[in-house]
């Protein structure tokens, strides 16, 4: 091939569109980070240019941990976010097991209930969750959520799950069976020690979504010491005056700082977990 | 007599220990049992799930029927709640914005996305790296992000409208949350933002599995760059791109947050989508059967992509 054109096609076809992407796809944190770290007086300076910085300073971040709960907002985040997974993958295992590695009458329908279970957003049952929620006496409390938030996640986990349980060969069960364990222990011994990436795909995944959840959160959490963070930050500190952003930015770039830590730490699987649905199965 | 005492006494603890053996033996066979042992595992998630997803399920059709206020006494209406919204000039509004932003975000995602997967399957320096900071608008919540659209989106202090004023291009900038129909198509970005990483990544993973001797074939069969693309990987990602279709279809025709955050409805009710104006209805309105119907409304649009996904798998 001539130098000279593939020199171009790789300019165009390669460098530029990711050049566009990019600036795209991290505008709004560039902008996050920026709004955060510049005083009120050059942030709402007009003759400023708006992407530069002329005196950074930490103002909006202090008054921010000083003047509201965000600090206990993080902490009631990471904690719903845990919770809620731990128990989503331990349901989302014992509905994945049977389903893909057993035969027992009604599978079908069963696989289907549950592809489709995970396709009914949140949206379409909250006006019966709320009522349901008042009902059990949770209005208010971080159970609420922890219990509600695996109505979107269970499903989702046996889905993923069921495909990483397949791929266990069946011989190494059957092996197991005939050296006398029970099926308890065939499972808990054998098939899913081989499973862990399946696991932490599942659990990255659900961890996300559970900080991104916020109709839920907006009903049942009122009260401001029992807020996430997603509700704090709408909640709270959307105010009536305009002068608000520098605080607000400064909320949102902490508020996604956990979020991203873990994600860039198991990167590898949340996209194993990302295109397992689509691709995979 | 000793040996037939000792026959006799050694008998009964020997049956006895037998007798008591034998139900346990019976109980772990019984749950050893394939079938067995399988509801007992799905037992304790199928409960849970029909409490917390089947039960509001079932009693959001049965509120849907009422007339029904927050702290009221309920009053059966029949279809009187969907009559009310059959006549409900915003209620339209927000099906055809539903409508409107669902065909157009997906349309942009998938060919974003695509655009996103060719440039992101072609080896590069930092590859891994690209890839990660790419799929973050899809990794971080929401609310969060959109929240930083708002203030890029601000009329007076906003980047854009900032950037256009420094470069000369305006003396102000639009109103992007304010017009109805800039504020549609700013709704309409920010979930592009959001969902393009999800198509791009997905796809990318398909483009991967292309097996590289079929464009070889290809181009000894005399195919330029396009028609390798429109017959060898085209064809070929069909299915994941429609997988990946289907999926944001339905997630961005219910999606709440998104809206809710950046225009809340307004101006005058002109953005909203069926799941902010059934909330709006419920829970601002405090009318729990007639919002409960305007979210029920939304289920044929599910159904029918239901439908239409079965019908894809089986045909597979």
């Amino acid at each position: 091939m001539v130098g000279e054109l593939t020199w171009q096609r790789r300019l165009f076809g390669l460098w530029l569109p990711l050049l566009v992407l990019t600036v795209f796809c991290l505008l709004p944190f560039v902008w996050m980070v920026i709004t955060s770290l510049k005083p009120n007086a050059e942030l709402y300076d007009p003759k400023a240019f708006p992407l530069a910085i002329r005196h950074p300073s930490l103002e909006h971040y202090i008054g921010l941990l000083k003047e509201t709960n965000f600090l206990l907002w993080t902490a009631n985040t990471m904690l719903v976010a845990v919770i809620a997974t731990a128990i989503s993958l331990i349901l989302g295992t014992l509905l994945a097991y049977p389903l893909a590695r057993l035969r027992f009458p009604g599978a079908a329908l069963l696989a289907m209930t549950v592809g489709a279970a995970y396709l009914v957003p949140q949206t379409l049952l909250f006006v019966p969750m709320v009522d349901l929620v008042n009902r059990l006496h949770l209005g208010n409390t971080l159970s609420a959520v922890v219990l509600t938030y695996p109505t979107l996640l269970v499903p989702f986990c046996a889905w993923l799950l069921l495909g990483y349980f397949k791929t266990v060969p069946k011989e190494l069960e059957e092996a197991a069976l005939i050296d006398g364990a029970s099926r308890w222990c065939a499972m808990t011994r054998v098939v899913l020690p081989l499973c862990v990436p399946g696991f932490i795909s599942a659990g990255i995944f659900a961890f996300t979504l559970a900080q991104n959840e916020f109709l839920y959160a907006l009903l049942f959490l009122t009260r401001s010491d029992i807020r996430t963070v997603s509700i704090g930050v709408v909640g709270e500190l959307i105010r009536g005056d305009a002068f608000y952003w520098g605080q607000l930015m400064a909320a949102a770039f902490l508020g996604l700082v956990p979020v991203v830590a873990i994600y860039m730490f198991f990167v590898k699987y949340y996209v194993a977990g990302l295109t397992s649905g689509s691709v995979k199965g | 007599m000793t040996p037939g005492a000792e026959i006799t006494s050694a008998a009964p603890p020997a049956l006895a220990g037998v007798r008591r053996r034998r139900p346990k033996f019976r109980a772990r066979d019984w749950l050893e049992r394939e079938s067995v042992f399988s509801w007992v595992l799905l037992a304790p998630p199928l409960l849970f799930l029909l409490l917390f997803l089947g039960y509001p399920f079932v009693y959001g059709l049965f509120l849907s029927f009422f007339h029904m206020e927050v702290a009221r006494e309920p009053t059966f209406v029949g279809l009187g709640n969907f009559v009310r919204l059959w006549g409900d000039a915003i209620f339209w509004k927000a099906v055809r914005n539903t409508a409107e932003f669902t065909v157009l975000a997906c349309l942009l995602k998938m060919i974003g996305g695509l655009g996103m997967a060719l440039v992101m399957n072609q080896n590069f320096r930092l590859k891994a790296l690209s890839r990660a900071l790419l799929l973050l608008p899809f990794v971080v919540p929401t609310v969060l992000s959109t929240v930083a659209w708002q203030w890029i989106l601000d009329p007076g202090m906003g980047l854009i409208n900032r950037l256009l004023v420094v470069s000369g291009l305006a003396t102000t900038g639009p109103s992007w949350l304010g017009n109805p129909t800039l504020a549609m198509l700013s709704i309409i970005l920010v979930n592009t933002w959001r969902g393009l990483p999800f198509f791009g990544i997905s796809i990318l993973a398909g483009l991967q599995t292309v097996p590289t001797e079929l464009y070889d074939a290809a181009s000894i069969d005399g195919a330029g760059t396009w028609a390798r693309f429109r017959h060898v990987t085209l064809p070929l990602l069909m299915p994941v791109i429609l997988i990946v279709t289907t999926f944001s279809i339905i997630f961005t025709f219910f999606d709440f947050q998104l809206v809710y955050v950046l225009t809340g409805g307004g101006p005058a009710n002109e953005t909203h989508l069926m799941a902010t104006y059934a909330f709006a209805l419920s829970m601002g309105g405090g009318q729990l059967g007639l919002g409960s119907a305007a979210a029920l409304a939304m289920m044929p649009a599910l159904a029918l992509v239901l439908v239409l996904l079965t019908l894809y798998v089986r045909r597979a």
